[in-house]
């Protein structure tokens, strides 16, 4: 009785491993599909980069929708894409001509209408964009004729053609017009169906699960993206980081991209993938409580913040943690973002140096205070390695971002380890002006450097803007405001049949990827 | 028994509230709603205009209330992620979690009930002391654990089964195993408690007397009497799994209700969360409550009030 038990068991066992091989569903994606299918931890519901805040959603929008400018990632130069020709008419006025070959996926060719539509939508208030504080300089757009627009700023923002190329998607005309009305009276714009010039198109959208799209055939020749050679892209969500892994080692996934260094190492000797270790624009950083805010005073002394700076092992950290694409950063900007120099006093790693003067600000056996940080933990608890070293007792506060954030903005952070990714624009004033005009993540209210910030952003004349930028930067140097500590590196891991180059934007381009 | 009934429905619905009460609450100390919402990188003015608009500068309470008398309706409000209204998005989730869970307590009991009997025909044997450390092992392996291993060799190195997704019923089996394995020990050794209890009395010795074939003996008599305090406990684990199903469902990128409750409180999607707990709590208070009302049923002893 019990052998015939454990025979059926085995046999229905047998059973559905041989129907589970016959009838295992076969994943659609890579070489032989034409599909690029790439996966992140994160779940995006909705298609409209405006209405969603997340790199998903800007790489996806840079694919289903064109910028009037774009950024060569190689050179940093700005580049035309729907305009052609740009021009400075003063401080605070910018004139376009735009491409006369231009079809939306709907069908409609772009001209005038659609760019100033578009300007004049994201920069209202009142559409609540969710990267409004990026485009808020934005006063208006005029139409000029059918293939001319002229945009006007509220105070001069010599970075407009950066922040332009980074996120300023065009749309149709009237696209937000019949966006479904929610609940409380107010439109839904993130509701409407996607609809761009880009060289590819949305064709589902799946809450929770995935984003497919397809090639633009119709998409114009000659423009700075090119002409797509791969077939279909298809965004999916797996939240877990070995599941991911695993599907790709399968095949049901080409691309993925933040593979922890660990995991990166170990899957590099498989054959059938190919990892890389590229830079990015984030950067992490050490801000101190200058002011005193928190009711620890110790960072209002300059010499105990120099000896921080010089107590940190940053070649170490890169070297051990981060990755090989990493760079140290001396000045609180990232060393690909124009005008970031890091021509300013640096603070080479010295132990020595720094008891000598934690002992003159008179801390000659250090002192006990609380850093808060919300990011890789492991670097934090690098950082605090080597301030132990030195006779310093940080106490780690580790929470999560917006509890991060809160208490940033409360003053209550004596140190705050903490990263910026500038929304991948390479300019200056993308990080470095968010945390030094006095606004809630200032830590320093410092009156010279926001002088200076200010004079240096009133020029539109690059060399000149470059050369009052230095000073703030050097200033933020010497008197050691913040520890810049270093550039971020990503781990690419994709398919061996793939033909892909990462970019320091974090905007991958799969316009420019093909098969072998 | 009717007593009994209302008694226990009331205590089982001061739970689920009580519940709702304490996630509500929990969901402020963790920091500022608003601020999630509006994202890294946002503005003073924005997170401020956010904080107004869902109204979160309200009093706690007020809130609580608000939502509770929109929940008794069936409306759970919108999600702020998602974008639909909760209702819908909990109900299309549901019957997936519902079928994992279902599949995760087939596959235990298919494991465990036979285990149970063999080791109760034979107790203190080899197979005996086999199937009692399967079943210790079962309870001692995380979830997430066994699931990557099911996921490397099934999926990855044999190439047998799909790993994420919930297209098919293939891609139910090794989530099925993961959750199920952890239940196996409970119903195993039940099982075979019960078993050796009945196995000893005198209507088996009858049957046997009778001449009635082992099989027959074994599961047409025996194992029905054994089995009424599976069934309950199975009724109770039923309840755990939808609780272990947010691991397992991460893992295997199944869009059921587990996973959602983790998505959710990554996204600081206040509504979702709180829709999402009210529902597994009420799921499991309700199975508790069928399989405390089922073994009053079954055995008057016990329907003390």
């Amino acid at each position: 009785m019990i052998r015939s038990l454990s025979r059926a068991w085995l046999a229905t066992a047998a059973l559905l491993a041989a129907v589970g091989l016959l009838t295992a569903a076969p994943a659609l994606a890579g070489k032989k599909d034409d599909t690029l299918v790439w996966a992140t931890d994160r779940d995006n519901p909705i298609a409209d980069p405006y209405y969603l805040n997340t790199r998903e959603l800007l790489v996806i929008g840079h694919h289903v929708w064109d910028t009037l400018v774009i950024i060569d990632p190689k050179t940093a130069e700005i580049r035309p894409l729907l305009a052609t020709k740009w021009t400075w008419v003063d401080a605070t006025t910018l004139e376009f001509e735009l491409r006369k070959d231009v079809k939306f996926h709907s069908g409609k060719p772009m001209d005038a209408d659609d760019v100033v539509y578009t300007l004049n939508h994201v920069s209202n208030k009142d559409n609540a964009i969710a990267n409004f504080a990026l485009l808020a300089w934005i006063k208006s757009a005029e139409k000029i004729d059918a293939n001319h627009v002229r945009l006007l700023m509220r105070n001069p923002f010599p970075a407009a053609l950066a922040y332009l190329a980074g996120i300023a998607f065009i749309m149709e005309k009237g696209h937000y017009d019949n966006a479904p009305v929610k609940p409380d009276g107010k439109k839904d714009f993130g509701a409407v169906k996607p609809n761009g010039t880009g060289p590819y198109k949305i064709t589902e959208v799946k809450p929770g699960d995935s984003i497919s799209m397809v090639r633009n055939p119709d998409y114009f020749k000659d423009g700075f993206k090119g002409s797509p050679a791969i077939s279909r892209i298809k965004f999916r969500t797996i939240k877990d980081g070995n599941t991911r892994v695993a599907e790709l080692m399968t095949g049901a996934v080409d691309w993925l991209w933040d593979v922890p260094k660990d995991q990166a190492e170990r899957i590099k000797a498989n054959p059938a993938v190919v990892v890389e270790n590229a830079k990015t624009l984030r950067v992490s950083y050490l801000a101190f409580d200058v002011t005193g805010a928190s009711g620890q005073k110790f960072f209002t002394d300059k010499r105990v913040r120099q000896a921080v700076a010089h107590a940190i092992d940053r070649e170490a950290i890169i070297k051990n943690l981060v990755g090989p694409a990493s760079v140290v950063a001396p000045s609180p900007c990232h060393p690909d973002q124009f005008a970031c120099s890091s021509d300013v006093p640096k603070y080479a790693y010295d132990p020595a140096k720094a008891k000598a003067l934690l002992k003159e600000a008179g801390y000659p056996d250090g002192f006990e205070f609380d850093l808060y940080a919300y990011r890789e933990r492991e670097y934090t608890e690098a950082v605090i390695g080597d301030l132990v070293k030195v006779g310093l007792k940080p106490k780690l506060n580790y929470m999560q971002y917006t509890a991060f954030v809160e208490n940033v903005h409360k003053g209550k952070t004596p140190v705050a380890h903490g990263t910026w990714g500038s929304n991948s624009i390479p300019d200056v004033s993308a990080m470095t002006s968010h945390f030094f005009l006095h606004g809630p993540d200032d830590l320093t209210r410092d009156a010279e450097v926001k002088r200076l910030i200010d004079e240096a952003d009133a020029n539109t004349d690059p060399a000149k803007r470059k050369a009052v930028w230095h000073k703030a930067l050097t200033r933020i140097a010497e008197e050691a405001f913040w520890v810049p500590l270093f550039t971020y590196a990503k781990y690419y891991a994709f398919s061996k049949d793939l033909v892909f180059t990462p970019t320091s934007d974090e905007v991958p381009q799969f316009f420019a990827a093909k098969w072998k | 028994m009717l007593a009994f009934t209302l008694k226990r429905l009331g205590v089982a619905l001061l739970v689920a509230l009580t519940v709702s009460l304490i996630t509500f609450s929990m969901i402020y100390v963790s920091g500022d709603p608003a601020i999630a919402i509006a994202g890294e990188g946002a503005r003073r003015e924005d997170v401020e205009a956010i904080r107004k608009f869902y109204g979160f500068d309200r009093p706690v309470i007020v809130q609580y209330v608000d939502w509770l008398a929109g929940a008794v309706q069936g409306d759970f409000g919108r999600s702020f992620t998602l974008r639909q209204p909760v209702a819908e998005v909990i109900f299309s989730r549901l019957p997936v979690t519902m079928a994992l869970g279902a599949s995760a307590i087939a596959f235990a009991l298919l494991l465990a009930i036979p285990l149970g009997v063999l080791a109760a025909v034979r107790p203190n044997s080899i197979f005996d002391r086999f199937a009692l450390t399967l079943a210790v092992v079962g309870q001692a392996m995380p979830s997430f654990w066994f699931a990557l291993t099911l996921i490397l060799w099934l999926g990855v190195y044999w190439r047998l089964l799909p790993i994420t997704g919930s297209d098919s019923w293939q891609n139910f089996v090794m989530p099925a195993i993961a959750l199920g394995y952890y239940v196996t020990p409970a119903v195993m050794r039940l099982t075979r408690a019960g078993m050796l209890e009945v196995l000893s009395s005198d209507y088996i010795r009858t049957a046997r007397a009778k001449g009635l074939r082992t099989g027959s003996v074994l599961f047409k008599h025996a194992l029905r009497n054994a089995i009424i305090p599976v069934v309950s406990l199975a009724a109770v684990q039923f309840g755990f799994m939808l609780g272990g199903s947010i691991v397992i469902e991460t893992i295997f990128q199944i869009n059921g209700l587990g996973y959602l409750a983790w998505e959710s409180i990554q996204r600081k999607d206040l509504p979702t969360m709180q829709a999402v707990v009210l529902v597994l709590s009420v799921i499991y208070v309700v199975l508790t409550l069928a399989a405390d009302l089922l073994n009053a049923f079954l055995d008057p002893r016990l329907r003390v009030t």
